[in-house]
């Protein structure tokens, strides 16, 4: 019954896998000994380390400043002292500047945290500074800067706040358990979002399958007599992702090339929103996060409160460790996660799952011709022709990709997925968009 | 003569004498003007439209370099030769730049770099750095997926089974684009009369080259002792050394004494020391 509830044109419905975890109350990892905390963990300008080797820090002292406008600051996850600062793996497959510290487990916490009951009185300015001092960054994976997002130029009027729960990647249940468990937190920050950009309105997008978040967020919604609106949404991937959320709640269409809030939208996640809450109102740093450990290579799937900077070895280790068929550890969902090559790579602000495919799961099956199905077209929610992009990059024709809008690619996924040829569209486009964009710096 | 023939041979031969006077005057009368010097030079020139020089292709090179806004030495596929001869079609003197080779500046293929992890998407090396910045667990190793030996016009390259781009040295001509394919900058361009060349561009520290590449540079400085390169020819910038006299036989010496084998020989070494050691060696045994 597509038609009856909200959602966009195109997309996909893969197998949801949301059982594993989807019942699981989040547990707390326990620090490891070392944590191990990059300066870039966000998009934009990397921050600078302003701590040395054998400084002694406490849990929500910053550990780096930021770089630029759009750059987050990073913050020390446990109480101790800083190791070393050096290159160490990170999970896009680098080595990044990090800072390494040593757990003394007193877990103690820097003394200006804590609740402060004028937080209702502070100006716009004061709470964009504490956002981007707690170091957040959009928490659904895409790590941009949130004070950024929050600070459109003053020709952008903003009307409606969207709050993303979309949660749309197959396997990945960290943002439903949050809704289900800090229902209020992520309402209050949503309170203070929509109070900042000034907006008229707000709304909670959640996809049907979790109608429990749903029925959550509507009766917490009532209770603290809020005027914002949860929509129950189609479900559909890439039903989360900004501009698909924008066309399905509030009906608008983000114009080629363009940002949401050229639409008078700012989307942000449920677990942004309750970061921001925690930010503002106890000063709280982002120093943790909820991550879904899941799929069927581990032996105890769950959700987990997890210290930024804790190595996946050691999370796998708090769930039972990998199946002897481990195949493939991807961080993030299986649609637009990161396969790792690492496992000493730390959990960072935007790591929502760490799924583990087995042996079966993890091969790309040999690219075939295409066959001209047009499978790739009817499933592209951006109404792109994957298919004709895809030709045109592999055989160097730039100019005809870029013609063909390459760089409106959200890079979702939903075309390699439903290639019979199993041809790698995403890759392809990825290649092709890097080279459009190489040439048109070339040019300028 | 049957008057069909005389009709037929006289319209057709009229029609052609009518067409042959309308094309030759429309040829007077629309001629453009083109620079002889152009059409010499563009003679002169190899017509392999290359780009090495900077221009889309060698009439645009023969073009500007008429014009006076390139230097009549840039086309590196011709060499001196083709430098000497638009020199003298221009009635100038060209300075004539060293002829340059193609090196690959990484000895890391397959059985001595570390992978971490397998590759199996588009078989290109700037498409699999987008994904975690390419297999090989070296930062600054070559990703061994031949964008260069794709990208070369002179088919002057190929893969060798190790994994590695070979250039073969006389059909090189410097063109310059396999260096600009590199997404890792580890081709690179040197004069022909180099001897030894440094084979990897890591700027890693010892303990992160050791564990990813039995060949990679550790910046260990033996070569720049100055008991093996007592002229100073080769000198350390950060984690790399780098050979500032290109001409000293000591770069052989460097070549003996490095303990990882970083350094590749092109012109073999004029007195065969070791040889003779060998060969007496092998008579007193």
């Amino acid at each position: 019954m597509a038609f009856l509830s909200k959602s966009f044109s195109g997309g996909i419905h893969p197998p949801e896998h949301k059982k594993l975890t989807e019942f699981f109350k989040i547990e707390n990892c326990p620090p490891p000994e070392e944590v191990v905390v990059p300066v870039q963990q966000h998009i934009g300008a990397p921050s600078r380390p302003i701590v040395e080797k054998g400084d002694a820090v406490l849990i929500g002292d910053p550990i780096s400043e930021s770089g630029g406008f759009v750059s987050v600051p990073s913050h020390a996850t446990v109480s101790g002292t800083v190791k070393t600062v050096e290159p160490r793996p990170h999970p896009l497959g680098t080595k990044v500047l990090s800072v390494v510290i040593e757990n003394d487990s007193e877990n103690k916490w820097r003394q200006d945290v804590g609740f402060d009951s004028s937080y209702q009185e502070l100006d716009k300015k004061e709470i964009l500074r504490r956002i981007q001092a707690a170091g957040i960054a959009g928490m659904g994976g895409a790590t941009f800067p949130t004070h950024v997002k929050l600070s459109p130029p003053p020709d952008k009027k903003i009307d409606t706040l969207i709050v993303n729960g979309a949660e749309c990647e197959p396997y990945l249940t960290s943002d439903h358990r949050l809704m289900l468990e800090e229902t209020e937190k992520i309402l209050r920050g949503m309170q203070i979002l929509v109070r900042v950009l000034g907006a008229k309105t707000g709304a909670i997008g959640v996809e049907k399958n979790k109608m429990d978040a749903v029925k959550a967020l509507r009766q917490k919604i009532a209770e603290l007599n809020l005027p914002y609106k949860v929509y129950a949404l189609h479900v559909k991937y890439p039903q989360g992702a900004e501009k698909q959320l924008i066309n399905a709640i509030v009906n608008r269409r983000v114009p080629a090339g363009g940002l949401p809030m050229d639409v008078g939208c700012v989307v942000q996640n449920v677990g942004t929103a309750a970061a921001v809450y925690d930010a503002v109102v106890y000063n709280r740093p982002l120093i943790d996060r909820v991550v879904t450990i899941t799929g069927n290579g581990i032996n105890k799937p769950q959700n987990m409160l997890i210290r930024i900077g804790t190595p996946f070895s050691h999370v796998f280790e708090q769930c039972g460790g990998l199946k002897e068929n481990a195949g493939k550890v991807i961080m993030g969902g299986p649609m637009m996660g990161l396969a790792q090559s690492n496992l000493d790579a730390p959990v960072i602000k935007g790591t929502s799952g760490l799924l583990v495919l087995n042996e079966k799961q993890s091969h790309r099956q040999e690219e075939q011709p295409c066959i001209s199905c047009a499978h790739c077209v009817d499933a592209c929610p951006m109404g792109l022709m994957p298919k004709m992009l895809g030709q045109f990059v592999k055989y160097e024709r730039f100019d005809s990709a870029q013609a063909y809008n390459i760089l409106d690619c959200i890079e979702c996924g939903s075309c390699a997925f439903v290639c019979p040829a199993h041809i790698n569209l995403v890759h392809w486009i990825k290649y092709g968009k890097l080279k459009v964009i190489q040439k048109q710096k070339k040019a300028s | 003569m049957d008057p069909v023939f005389l009709s037929s041979i006289l319209t057709l031969g009229g029609l052609g004498l009518l067409f042959g006077a309308g094309l030759a005057y429309a040829a007077k009368k629309f001629a453009v003007y083109v620079d002889p010097k152009v059409e010499q030079i563009i003679e002169a020139l190899p017509g392999a439209n290359c780009g090495a020089c900077g221009k889309p292709g060698c009439s645009a090179y023969a073009e500007a370099v008429v014009k006076g806004e390139t230097p009549p030495n840039m086309c590196s596929p011709g060499g001196a030769d083709v430098t000497e001869k638009i020199a003298r079609i221009l009635g100038v003197k060209a300075e004539a730049t060293e002829p340059k080779v193609a090196v690959v500046q990484c000895q890391g293929g397959r059985a001595e770099a570390v992978e971490k992890y397998a590759y199996e998407g588009v078989q290109d090396c700037s498409a699999a750095e987008l994904i975690g910045g390419g297999s090989k667990a070296c930062s600054y190793g070559c990703l061994g997926l031949g964008s260069c030996v794709k990208a070369c016009p002179f088919d002057a390259m190929y893969m060798s089974d190790n994994g590695l781009p070979v250039v073969f040295e006389e059909k090189c001509t410097a063109c310059n684009i396999c260096v600009t394919t590199c997404p890792r900058g580890i081709m690179a361009l040197i004069p022909r009369s180099q001897k030894v060349y440094l084979a990897c561009v890591s700027q890693d520290k010892a303990k992160a080259v050791k564990s990813v590449c039995t060949v990679g540079c550790f910046a260990c400085k033996i070569c720049v002792m100055p008991k093996v390169t007592p002229d100073g020819s080769i000198e350390m910038n950060e984690n790399l050394p780098v050979i500032k006299n290109i001409h000293s036989d000591n770069l052989y010496t460097a070549y003996d004494k490095c303990p990882s084998k970083s350094y590749v020989i092109r012109i073999p070494r004029p007195e065969p020391e070791i040889v003779e050691d060998t060969v007496s060696a092998e008579s007193q045994s």
